[in-house]
């Protein structure tokens, strides 16, 4: 039918157009970082020189270690504290004063920045020092990034959380474990993959993050955003390019490795199924 | 072997039974699901809840599992009171209308489940595991996971886990709700030979009667909420307690009618779709003018072209309709009031179905003692 | 009816640690690092800036015995009158309303789309879509700039093709902020308009054509209707947050591009005045204190799962 035809050739011209606006400033980006012009602009030759140059500097390359330092332990403490929530949302139906806690979990996801950075670094001042937390540097920021990651991981997991079939935790309370258990033997094993997905979305949020850190961070405590931050105000500078050439490479061969290792699985139990329905049953 | 007392009273023995549920109630935000529910299922024995959705089955076996908290009332199990316990302290298992397989576990995984939270040593499990796998016959594919697996074999293992604890009382949660109808017929008969094996006291829920008549040592029909009566299968095919009973096992010619002479040897009803009252031969409790409704079930039901003898429980029709099932078939005959009559016809001989035809005059009949007179 | 399980009801039999622990744990953390901090922010936005160490003066002092609160209502007086505070929330607005419905032309588009590809092309597709998100934002909008530039890829483009004789003026004008903000928030469009439209029976519009109804009638009152909830929540996503950006504004929007993130950012770094910004910030969370509400409200919902 020309109906269907000509409607997805729309379909299909809007999606290339939408991943050209995603991707160009990108691929951009990874071009440039082999030009051997300072200028972002004029193409001038190969050159890998700014790859050196990224290698050579100290300061960023210490920023850049202290963010996925931070990310790192953000990711961990939020995977935890966020499904937790997503627990308590998904599987406790009442206890008191449920819809504040709600409110607490969600409003986060769509606080502006500025406001959650600034809300935090006053609170650690008022707090002076109580439980020997800094109002500034590396405890600091990890403090800050916990609190605006939680959220996202608590819609990750709370999601997959629905999905769970609960005759599968009431089975194995009714052969004798009890909720506590049931918990770590049945549903995180099966729920592990979201908690992966959580942990691997509060680690890029925390690494990618200037406006927060910027109130938190102490003078020692500088991170890669901040420093990119800081260096792209001053003028243009190719190193940047190379980083996040760098990045793109390393974010997406984790994505397609883990996409490749799904796809995988998928089809093993896929041909798994077909061979069991052949059998009699 | 001795009659059962009649099923309208539902008498309870003086002693508890095996199971005893006393006085159950379950509400849900002011809904009654499971209202004021007393039952006694005898050791050893299979026990059927039969009914349809919202009747309030399936609450009651999540009660006994301890996934619900009654509201009210207590269920002892060998004497000891169970209601309060948590499902994984009471010495009853459940197979799951899901099979609830874990996924992430093989065969034998799953199965040990059970034995492992009871803290069993490991080459003990391990014997248990082979045990119940010879049971149901899936020696070779304990290493398996449940993707792997039929949904025969699946329900094969689902039963396993949920014996492997010798529980004191076994759950089964429409059993064969998942299987396509062949597989069903060859599980019930294997299900219950295995129970039987092992004499394991059984309760199921379901709503296919026939299943329930197959498997059932006895039936426990409901709606909502409430046991509209209790027995063994053919007690309540053939003496249904009241109209609901009646209508929901297999089919049912129903009259409503009023009760003419009421003696301790015969009974009459008068109704408007038979010229003659109804003579039913044996007495029942109630009185006369009391309205009352005249049960027959279709294969009492003769059809022929010739007036039978006799004056009563007999009726000339037309045949409207013809459903035909290939071993038997099944008679629409129109009355002249206006009623249907449904009459079975086994076809004993080939080509049986060619006698009587659609807009053929026939007469009905039955014998005096084929029906059952319902008070409710 | 629903039905509730232990897992659900009967909580009191848990070992009474672990449910107060998993309910608590989140919810001490969220009250005292993201609630209360609002009640600070409040409690400073009375203070007056001082040169001291924290930079405000205290508001509640206990002198003679007997508290005395100075509440001072100059900053939030000054954030009334003066009109560039004022312009400045309001153009706020202007570019995160403006910006979301561009995100929402492009965006919508695009989940409709995929959301009608087979199921394996519709993964990658939405990993395509989400992977930029995963690399540096501010790389991106770095990026931006290199494009939108006077010698930038877009005007040397133009100008080759002979379509302009002088550079438009891109960079550094609200234009390039619009640009910026739908670039970074198109994931965030995309995602739960994609999730809704997933869902989205096809049968109901085969019924719908059946019964005679042209395709552009059907998506008007079938699946628009239907993903209402999809397109709240990415409004929200999209919105909200826009209303206080800083760094696309600060990167790609000139002088003339006031942002009331960029204000907060001003008075709370360059001029040290804490008590200025926080009142900045109250008032910022009072005009989106609505939208949070009502995306608040749909978001609970979703947690919570569809309850029978």
């Amino acid at each position: 039918m020309s109906m269907t035809r000509r409607s997805s050739w729309l379909g299909w011209s809007i999606l290339l157009l939408g991943f050209a606006f995603l991707y160009l400033p990108i691929l951009l980006l990874m071009v440039y970082s082999f030009n051997s012009s300072r200028l972002a602009t004029v193409w001038a030759g190969f050159s890998t020189q700014w790859y050196g140059e990224l290698f050579r500097d100290r300061q960023l390359l210490q920023a850049a270690w202290i963010s996925i330092k931070i990310a790192f332990w953000t990711a961990s403490a939020s995977m935890v504290i966020g499904t937790m929530a997503a627990m308590a949302m998904t599987r406790f139906k009442r206890f008191p004063s449920k819809t504040v806690f709600g409110a607490l979990v969600t409003a986060p996801l769509v606080m502006p920045e500025v406001i959650i950075g600034l809300s935090i670094l006053l609170m650690l001042v008022s707090m002076g020092g109580l439980f020997g937390l800094p109002s500034k540097g590396v405890v600091a920021i990890w403090i800050a990034h916990v609190t605006f990651t939680i959220s996202f991981v608590t819609v990750v997991v709370s999601s997959r959380l629905q999905e769970l079939d609960r005759s599968l935790e009431e089975a194995a309370m009714d052969l004798g474990a009890n909720r506590l258990k049931v918990f770590f033997l049945i549903t995180l094993p099966i729920i592990a993959p979201a908690l992966l997905s959580g942990w691997l979305l509060a680690f890029t949020l925390s690494l990618d993050d200037v406006v927060i850190a910027s109130f938190v961070a102490g003078p020692s405590s500088t991170t890669l955003p901040m420093k990119i931050f800081a260096s792209v105000r001053m003028g243009v500078s190719p190193k940047i390019n190379a980083l996040a050439t760098l990045m793109v490479l390393a974010v997406s061969t984790v994505a397609v490795l883990g996409w490749w290792i799904s796809a995988r699985a998928d089809k093993r139990r896929q041909r798994d199924m077909q061979l069991a329905l052949q059998e009699n049953g | 072997m001795p009659v059962d007392a009649k099923p309208e009273a539902i008498a309870l023995n003086s002693e508890p039974g095996y199971l005893s549920i006393r006085d159950l109630r379950k509400e849900f935000d002011g809904f009654v699901a499971v209202d004021d529910v007393n039952l006694d299922v005898r050791k050893g024995e299979i026990f059927a809840l039969l009914g349809g959705s919202g009747s309030g089955k399936s609450t009651l076996l999540r009660c006994l599992a301890g996934f619900e908290t009654p509201t009210k009332g207590t269920i002892l199990l060998d004497g000891q009171p169970i209601t309060a316990l948590p499902p994984y302290e009471r010495p009853i298992n459940m197979m799951f209308q899901s099979y609830a397989l874990f996924p992430h576990m093989t065969v034998e995984q799953n199965i040990a489940f059970g034995l492992k939270q009871d803290g069993m040593a490991k080459d003990a499990i391990a014997r248990r595991v082979g045990e119940m796998l010879e049971l149901v016959q899936l020696q070779k594919l304990g290493k398996r996971k449940p993707h792997q697996l039929s949904g025969g074999q699946q329900q094969r293992v689902a039963l396993a886990r949920s014996l492997a604890k010798s529980p004191k009382l076994l759950l089964l949660d429409e059993p064969m709700g998942a299987l396509d109808k062949k597989l069903r017929s060859k599980m019930q008969l294997e299900l219950v030979n295995i129970i039987e094996q092992l004499g394991v006291t059984c309760v199921m829920v379901t709503h296919d009667q026939e299943e329930a008549m197959t498997m059932a040592t006895r039936i426990a029909v409901m709606d909502q909420g409430w046991i509209q009566q209790i027995g063994k299968p053919d007690d309540i095919y053939e003496q249904p307690a009241n109209r609901f009973v009646a209508g929901f096992i297999g089919s049912v010619n129903s009259f409503e009618g009023v009760i003419d002479e009421d003696l301790p040897e015969y009974v009459t009803v008068r109704t408007a779709d038979f010229p003659a009252p109804i003579y039913v031969g044996h007495g029942i409790t109630g009185y006369e003018g009391q309205p009352v409704a005249f049960a027959l079930r279709p294969e009492k039901v003769h059809i022929a072209k010739e007036e039978p003898e006799g004056d009563t429980n007999k009726a000339f029709g037309v045949v409207e309709d013809i459903a035909y099932f290939g071993s038997h078939s099944v008679y629409h005959v129109r009355l002249p009031s206006g009623a249907k009559i449904l009459s079975n016809f086994a076809n004993m001989k080939r080509w049986d179905s060619d006698g009587i035809t659609w807009n053929d005059e026939v007469w009905v009949s039955w014998d005096d003692n084929d029906g059952v007179v319902l008070t409710s | 009816m629903s039905a509730t399980s232990p897992l659900t009801s009967g909580w009191r039999r848990w070992l009474p640690g672990a449910r107060a622990g998993v309910i608590g744990v989140p919810y001490l953390w969220l009250l005292l690092f993201f609630a209360i901090p609002f009640l600070i922010v409040l409690k400073i936005s009375f203070a007056k800036m001082a040169v001291a160490m924290p930079p405000y003066t205290s508001i509640v002092e206990y002198v003679d015995n007997a508290f005395t609160v100075n509440l001072n209502l100059g900053n939030y007086t000054a954030l009334f009158t003066d009109s560039q505070y004022v312009v400045a929330y309001l153009s706020s607005i202007k570019i995160a309303v403006i910006s979301t419905l561009l995100t929402l032309l492009i965006g919508y588009p695009m989940a409709y789309v995929i959301s009608r590809l087979s199921p394996s092309a519709r993964n990658i597709a939405m990993m395509l879509v989400v992977l930029p998100s995963w690399t540096s934002f501010l790389i991106r909008v770095y990026a931006w700039i290199g494009i939108l530039d006077s010698n930038g890829l877009i005007n040397r483009t133009l100008m080759s093709m002979g379509l302009i004789d002088e550079p438009l003026r891109i960079l550094y004008t609200p234009v390039a902020a619009y640009i910026g903000i739908v670039y970074c928030y198109l994931p965030f469009m995309v995602l739960p308009l994609y999730a809704n439209l997933v869902k989205l029976d096809n049968r109901l519009l085969e019924a719908a054509y059946d019964l005679g109804a042209k395709p552009w009638q059907a998506f008007l009152r079938i699946t628009l209707p239907l993903s209402r909830s999809g397109i709240i929540a990415g409004c929200m996503l999209v919105m909200i947050p826009a209303v206080g950006e800083f760094v696309i504004p600060e990167m790609l929007g000139g002088p003339d591009t006031l942002m009331i993130g960029r204000v907060l950012w001003g008075e709370f770094f360059n001029n040290r005045d804490w008590p200025l910004a926080s009142a900045v910030a109250i008032v910022m969370l009072i005009l989106l204190l609505i939208p949070i509400i009502i995306f608040n409200r749909s978001q609970q919902r979703e947690l919570e799962g569809k309850l029978a």
